[in-house]
């Protein structure tokens, strides 16, 4: 007789069928690739063999317990409906269809060129968009964007470019304009702050802090921690573009940590030091592996994560992160897998 | 959680506020609104606490009790012991505080 074989996906969405022991043996090798490049403790018998029986599980959508289940934040999310589906909805209108259709527990407004030097410019009508939205539900609202920071290279900004300095070998140069880039975007996020406290928002959301490297990281510490000192009711959340701090400065520090090569357990504690209330972490999915090998992975880095937090972690949930597949259409076997998984093994506070 | 649905929004508000994870804000929230962990995450239950103390819905009928926005909000504040920026905001442009 044929061993059984169980269904299941690579990393890139395709479908793959795998036999037990080919389930335990990817398991094993992702959950010690993260111990070794995180220098974090492997998940336990128990959890590795909950883990096993959450991948394997019948049926095509899998949950958590009654009572057990727990809330969302979203990045880009009230123009999600408009940009990625293609229907032309007002945001404020869009936030409503979040609330009261798909039942999420908070949004983010946020421009369609989600950056705060973009939103900058047209900061005050943002403001107004979030207001009619503040005005008409009940969830909390977030204003949202990225720090982005290569937006700040010349020709389109007011920095020399490191990515060109540092190939020709001007390390020294290159690194000023890093730091340089740092003052003008952490600016903009303040001044974008203040505009949308000025409507009543529940919070910032700093998405994908870190994608430039770890100069854009320290812009989200550094403006997080202006935001607090200014307006100390208006709440920031900090979601990450990686599962490391790139190191394309490579020596700034913040609290006097090196912010290069940062893993999420290290990560959040520098968030809260900054003065964040909730923190999102990345651990990226690779194509390449499959979800056997890449979502014991992700449980290894996530429960380093909120074993050492202090405040909520939202684990990041989207395309290409924390074990849900590279793909536009994401597949509701994989995703709700991932949800008990980092739910029930690794404690998550929130999606 | 489920949002409006449940109770969703209101322990959001508690972890953004007072930095609480999950558990414990769920326990906050729950014993504020007198239900149990498994009520709090219920949509049949949390409709009807929810419609009780006014605190918004995600349906609306077009009744005089459908609070929804930031009539909802006031309560909310009231209830959990928080301020809610949009809620003060409010207070302040319409000359109540």
């Amino acid at each position: 007789m044929q061993e059984k074989k169980y269904f299941t996906r690579m990393g890139d969405g395709s479908i793959v069928h795998m036999t037990e022991a080919e389930i335990r043996e990817d398991m094993k090798a992702g959950m010690e690739d993260a111990v070794l490049r995180g220098k974090v403790e492997p998940l336990t018998d128990e959890e590795f063999e909950h883990l096993y029986n959450i991948i394997t599980m019948p049926g095509t959508i899998v949950g958590v317990e009654p009572g057990m289940q727990i809330v969302t934040t979203s990045d880009s999310g009230s123009d999600k409906i408009n940009t990625k589906c293609g229907i032309p909805v007002d945001r404020a209108v869009n936030a409503m269809i979040h609330e009261r259709i798909l039942g999420c527990d908070s949004v983010d407004i946020g421009y369609s060129d989600y950056n705060y030097k973009t939103v900058k410019g047209v900061a005050k009508r943002e403001a107004t968009i979030l207001k009619h939205a503040l005005n008409r539900t009940t969830m909390p609202l977030f204003y949202g964007a990225m720090p982005n920071l290569g937006f700040y290279t010349k020709p389109d900004g007011p920095v020399d470019n490191w990515a060109v300095l540092l190939p020709e070998g001007k390390i020294k140069e290159s690194l000023a304009a890093q730091e340089e880039a740092v003052e003008h975007a952490v600016r903009d996020i303040v001044y974008v702050a203040e505009q949308m406290y000025d409507v009543g928002a529940d919070g910032i959301n700093l998405d994908t802090s870190g994608a430039a490297g770890d100069a854009d990281f320290l812009v989200s510490l550094k403006a997080t921690e202006a935001i607090k000192e200014r307006f100390p009711d208006l709440n920031v959340e900090i979601g990450m573009a990686g599962e490391f701090v790139l190191g394309m400065h490579g020596k700034l520090k913040y609290d006097d940590v090196r912010l290069a090569g940062l893993y999420p357990h290290k990560q959040v504690k520098l968030a809260e030091k900054a003065g964040a209330s909730i923190f999102g972490p990345v651990v990226n999915t690779n194509c390449n592996m499959t979800f056997p090998w890449n979502i014991a992975r992700v449980c290894t880095f996530i429960k380093a994560c909120t074993a050492v937090a202090e405040i909520p972690v939202h684990a990041n949930t989207g395309m290409g992160v924390c074990g849900v597949p590279m793909c536009e259409n994401l597949p509701a076997d994989i995703v709700s897998r991932v949800d008990k998984a980092l739910v029930e093994i690794c404690k998550i506070d929130g999606l | 959680m489920g949002g409006v649905r449940t109770a969703g929004d209101l322990v959001l508000r508690m972890q953004l506020s007072h930095k609480m994870k999950i558990n414990e804000a769920k326990k906050y929230v729950a014993e504020k609104l007198n239900v149990t962990l498994e009520e709090l995450c219920d949509v049949v239950t949390m409709s009807e606490v929810r419609e009780e103390l006014g605190l918004g819905l995600g349906h609306v009928e077009p009744c005089a009790e459908a609070n929804i926005g930031m009539e909802a909000k006031f309560r909310i504040a009231e209830l959990l012991g928080i301020k809610i920026n949009s809620v003060e905001r409010f207070k302040e442009r319409a000359g109540m505080k």
